[in-house]
């Protein structure tokens, strides 16, 4: 039903609309800022009845941010080189993306410390909000859907408990959402917040009473737009009790629980429905396997690995969508909704260039007056930084570097361990590093930093279990998050093994000894999924850190050596 | 909270009430000895009718949900192949059961496979099988 030449056509008529010939591609027409316009980045060729919108792992940030793309996002077995696992200049060529251009910017991490100045930064939920306002004049009826990772992820989020992101969220009119760190605020938190303030449905059909096995939240919401029936199914995070806090919803179960969609797909088709979206925060190589094995989802909104990609991947019958993170993208479906099926697509990721794309008048007063009481602290400079301070990337990125260092240094441990959360904005070259920057990257409610004795056989286990995680060759036994970042010891890893033998050649890199199995080492870490974990939180002392350094200046992370890919 | 054998037993009792529940003496050591001994030796095919309802990565290890079925079985059995004893619980259908499906909560050793071989109503032996992590996690987002 949906061919690659649609989306093509597609392509070629947002291309037109900017005034060149249609053999070029869009990203190398709008290479040129001077070319680009919010009329540029907001058009497109219209197609069908349905207009599905779709953001997702915002994390909070209701401003503009920058965020730098991963260099190194390796998939193994059958996604091997695959996308979202391609980086770089191979995604520059996958898609036809000039080097330089925004597109590139937006979407790889080449040269980001020059382009961030040229492009500036992304998202703001201001600009989400013209961009929404104007899909909708154009599309009445098209349905806003936030796919999760909302609530948590900077200072005013964290202490707000999720608030400030649950008004903006309304007032933007979001129609339905799915979850994942909105559980760490406590299941107590989310109720509250689910009864009384948030003004649309909070789906999730895998999420189930732990002691009964019976469903705990509503599994779909059904709409009817342009006449057309369309159903929603909320998938949340699978692995919720398991990367995260279990005891902060001691109730809950999750799980992918494949059976359990195709369920509610039977039942929502079985009601009417002619147009099935899962409204996901699997994963995208989860909701890859899913979409293979669960049959009738015309649309799976992905979520959670924050991958942006600029054209869907469609896997049978099923176009699956990538809108990336921290507010960055907006995603436009439009659907070609007949004869009680979909037809054909449009699509487009649209690049939230704050510079560029205006913002909603309404939505910035509700920004602004959010922040007002934390103005102050939020600006307050601890630091400066030499080099581009980002997160994402399979091993290590300079941040958690940053991090690594402090607890070392703060806590006087042999090593420190930092967890591979894929959330947190980054900071170009040369730039002020604020306490609100620090907080893009560490705010979270279990953010304690232990102190704590291992052996090196401990040690070795965690970082199996950790990069088994990311590696197992079946998706739907990966979680989705990168791998624990190490301070103060190197390590050899071969990911095409299986768990047990990827890790090697651990070496306390203080001395060059290899970890002794059998030795005790003083580690400090945060972010300890287990009740009652102490220590200060993590942003005390890195603000501790970075105060001390004044400038910091991250060298590259040549301690983790990669095989097997 | 750890579940025992027992309280597991008494939950699979409760689920699988209407299709009559046979405990078994767990003599075996091995998981090819347990097999052995269910099937008598004959060999089980993977010919897809039994269907294994499991995480894919355990929650809490201690506890974890299986829920089996196979339409026409007489037996159903669940071995925890990593377990220091891998039969867990055996479920016998009779003639007149509306279905062959029975859920329980086992408690897990570790990582492994979960194993369920089914006496079909002809005598023959069908079996599938899924991995379950039980994992340390914690680094997940």
């Amino acid at each position: 039903m949906i061919s690659r030449r649609e989306f093509l056509q597609a392509s070629v008529a947002a291309s037109a609309i900017l005034g060149a010939s249609g053999t070029g591609k869009w990203g190398r027409l709008a290479a040129q800022q001077s070319l680009m316009t919010q009329d540029d980045l907001l058009n497109m060729a219209p197609v069908g009845n349905v207009t599905l919108i779709h953001v997702t792992d915002i994390h909070g940030q209701m401003n503009p941010i920058y965020f730098r793309e991963p260099e190194i996002n390796l998939g193994v077995g059958q996604v091997e080189g695959l996308p979202p696992h391609v980086t770089g200049a191979d995604f520059l060529n996958m898609y036809n993306i000039q080097p330089d251009s925004p597109e590139a910017y937006a979407l790889t991490y080449g040269d980001f410390s020059a382009l961030s100045q040229q492009y500036g930064r992304m998202g703001g939920l201001d600009r989400i909000a013209t961009v929404v306002n104007a899909i909708r004049t154009e599309r009445p009826g098209a349905l806003l859907l936030d796919g999760g990772d909302t609530w948590q992820g900077s200072l005013t989020a964290l202490r707000t408990d999720g608030g400030d992101m649950v008004r903006a969220m309304n007032l933007l009119g979001v129609e339905a959402m799915t979850s994942h760190w909105e559980f760490t605020l406590g299941i107590d938190r989310v109720t509250q917040i689910v009864e009384n303030e948030l003004n649309f449905p909070f789906l999730g059909a895998n999420i189930f009473d732990a002691m009964w096995d019976e469903p705990a939240y509503e599994p779909y919401k059904m709409f009817e737009r342009n006449g057309v029936q369309i159903a929603v199914i909320g998938q949340a995070f699978p692995y919720m009790p398991i990367a995260n806090p279990g005891w902060m919803f001691p109730d809950l179960s999750f799980g992918i629980r494949e059976s359990r969609v195709a369920e509610m797909v039977a039942e929502v088709r079985a009601n009417g429905a002619e147009v099935v979206v899962l409204l996901s925060h699997n994963g995208f190589d989860v909701d890859r396997k899913l979409a293979s094995r669960v049959p009738g989802i015309d649309v799976i909104l992905t979520g959670h690995t924050h991958d942006a990609l600029p054209e869907p991947v469609v896997v049978g019958n099923t176009l699956l969508i990538a809108t990336g993170s921290h507010g960055k993208f907006v995603s436009r479906v439009d659907l070609d909704v007949r004869d009680g099926g979909v037809q054909g697509y449009g699509y487009r990721l649209i690049p939230v260039f704050s510079d560029v794309i205006a913002g909603d008048p309404e939505m910035r007063a509700l920004i602004d007056a959010e922040r007002a009481p934390y103005q102050a602290e939020l600006g307050e400079v601890l630091g400066q930084t030499v080099g581009t301070l980002y997160r994402r990337g399979n091993f290590n990125g300079t941040w958690d570097d940053l991090l690594c260092q402090a607890m070392l240094e703060e806590r006087e441990a042999d090593i420190a361990l930092s967890p591979g959360f894929r959330w947190g904005s980054s900071v170009p070259a040369g730039q002020d590093i604020t306490r609100e920057l620090l907080f893009n990257a560490t705010a979270m409610s279990y953010p304690e930093c232990y102190r704590s004795e291992m052996t090196g056989e401990f040690i070795h286990t965690i970082m199996e279990d950790v990069a088994d995680n990311l590696f197992n060759t079946d998706p739907y036994y990966q979680q989705g998050g990168d791998m624990v970042r190490v301070g103060g010891m190197g390590y050899r890893i071969d990911i095409s093994q299986p768990q047990g033998s990827r890790i090697s050649e651990m070496t306390l890199l203080s001395t060059g000894e290899l970890i002794d199995p059998t030795r005790t080492y003083t580690v400090a870490g945060w972010a300890s999924v287990n009740e009652g974990t102490e220590g200060p939180p993590i942003w005390d002392v890195a603000e501790s850190y970075i105060r001390r350094v004044g400038t910091v200046d991250i060298q590259p992370n040549r301690s983790v050596i990669v095989s097997g890919t | 909270m750890n579940l025992t054998r027992r309280q597991a037993l008494i939950t699979a009792i409760s689920a699988a009430a209407v299709a009559g529940f046979v405990p078994r003496s767990a003599m075996a050591t091995t998981m090819e000895e347990a097999m052995a001994a269910f099937t008598g030796g004959a060999e089980a095919t993977e010919g897809g009718a039994v269907i294994i309802t499991a995480p894919e990565i355990a929650e809490n290890g201690n506890t974890v949900p299986v829920e089996v079925a196979a339409e026409g079985a007489a037996r159903i059995t669940i071995f925890a192949s990593g377990n220091p004893n891998p039969e867990v619980v055996t479920f016998a259908f009779g003639p007149l059961a509306a279905a062959q499906r029975a859920s329980t909560r086992i408690r897990l050793a570790g990582t492994q496979d979960v194993i369920v071989v089914a006496e079909m109503a002809d005598g023959s032996y069908q079996m599938a099988a899924q991995e379950v992590k039980v994992t340390i996690g914690g680094c997940g987002g």
